[in-house]
């Protein structure tokens, strides 16, 4: 083998290695839109995110629109603070409601916001106003299950339907 | 019967202490190695040659195994996850097993059987056949002329075939996921996204593939180094180049796991 043709190969070598790390960030890891994007930063007060993880998509009627820039108990109100990061292109208004969601039975969370009507618009590091926490399993079977016995048991004659 | 247990515990010890003679001499090799590189990163053709022959060689190998891979675990995966109902997560099923663990550890098991096995035949060869001593004679250091290249060689070569066993397996899992399957190919490739982190999956896996290609360079080379200059011999160190360096890739990986992904 002459050498020209040895270093061509070579060459051709590498190059599909890089294009093969470059496929890696880019399709699968999706590193463009991580950091590289601008947005800016909203903050909700959850008491309680469930499963919730940092990098989680934010999503609108079902389009991401941002990912969960970090999570952090505040030791005053005991609640989290979720700081969101916001595409730049999305803006929304100051009403708007943030829930934590839960995608298929056993899916990842997410935060979904449902866009409220004020005329105002939120900014940078703005508090959406309401934030309802995660749906915890426990605590709805147990509400259930309350309901459910006060509803049955003849000495509470009073109990509402 | 005392003397049974004597023996027995005689050859414990030496065994013991023929493991810390060879791990001795490999670290003492690859001291050697560092040191005597700059010859040929000064004349980088003789670690492009070595390129070609251990990375330019092992790409068909490493990205046919790497489709299949890929297609076998999509299938696999597919049957699993199919029962929760959550086929979409296939796509992060495959990219995750295959950027994390097999991409390093499939493609470092092939590239020592491929590349590892044929360096040290090569060095143990000319060991048997007098050229390493003749080297030494002119005042050429078999070291710097032969070792050090094809341990760079197999170095640089691991992190690229890793990345490329990763991509391909990824696009047989697509193959099979969405084209034969009929997976949503949005949700494929999204939760894939929203799921696969660059610097905590991508790049660990890469950062193990060049862990494992110092190891398989390092005991490839070593093996034809210290091979005994006989034909039995080199058959026995290109055995054992396998061998130990597939047990090398398997345990660094463990090692790897632990501290890369513990808090995951």
């Amino acid at each position: 083998m002459n050498r020209r043709a040895m270093d061509m190969w070579v060459g051709l070598f590498v190059v599909i290695g890089f294009a093969a790390i470059v496929f890696l960030a880019m399709r699968v890891g999706n590193l463009t839109q991580v950091g590289a994007r601008p947005g800016y930063i909203l903050q909700a007060h959850f008491d309680n995110i469930g499963a919730l993880k940092p990098q989680a998509p934010i999503r609108v009627a079902g389009v991401t629109v941002g990912k969960v820039e970090s999570i952090q108990l505040n030791s005053k109100t005991y609640q989290a603070d979720v700081k969101l990061k916001i595409e730049a292109a999305y803006h929304f208004p100051k009403d708007t409601i943030a829930s934590v969601l839960t995608s298929g039975l056993l899916g990842e969370q997410y935060i979904g916001l449902d866009a409220g009507g004020d005329s105002e618009m939120l900014k940078e590091s703005d508090t959406l106003m309401k934030a309802n926490s995660a749906v915890v399993l426990e605590k709805l079977i147990s509400q259930f299950l309350f309901s459910k016995a006060s509803e049955g048991s003849p000495s509470t004659p009073g109990a509402t339907k | 019967m005392m003397v049974v247990i004597r023996s027995g515990l005689e050859r414990i010890g030496r065994g013991f202490f023929n493991i810390l003679i060879t791990l001795g001499f490999a670290t003492r090799l690859l001291g050697a190695i560092l040191k005597e590189s700059g010859m040929c990163w000064r004349r980088f053709s003789m670690i492009r040659r070595e390129l070609y022959f251990s990375g330019v060689l092992s790409l068909v190998l490493i990205a046919v195994s790497g489709l299949f891979v890929g297609m076998v675990l999509a299938l696999q995966g597919y049957d699993v996850l199919k029962r929760y109902g959550s086929e979409a997560a296939l796509g992060v099923l495959v990219s995750l097993s295959l950027v994390r663990e097999l991409g390093p550890v499939v493609g470092g098991l092939l590239f020592a059987s491929r590349a590892g096995s044929a360096i040290t035949a090569e060095i143990g060869l000319m060991k048997a056949t007098d050229q390493l001593a003749a080297m030494d004679m002119m005042a050429v250091s078999p070291i710097a002329r032969i070792v050090a290249p094809r341990f760079w060689g197999g170095v640089l070569s691991m992190p690229l075939l890793t990345a490329l066993f990763s991509m391909m397996g990824i696009i047989g899992g697509y193959l099979v996921g969405v084209k034969m399957i009929g997976i949503d190919e949005g949700a494929f490739w999204g939760q894939m996204q929203a799921t696969i982190r660059f610097q905590a999956d991508i790049l660990n896996g890469l950062i193990k593939g060049f862990v494992f290609g110092i190891a398989i360079a390092l005991t490839a080379v070593f093996e034809g180094y210290d091979a005994k200059a006989t034909p039995e011999g080199v058959s026995a160190a290109t055995t054992r180049t396998v061998v130990f360096s597939a047990l090398a890739v398997l345990m660094l990986d463990f090692i790897l796991t632990v501290f890369m992904f513990r808090g995951v």
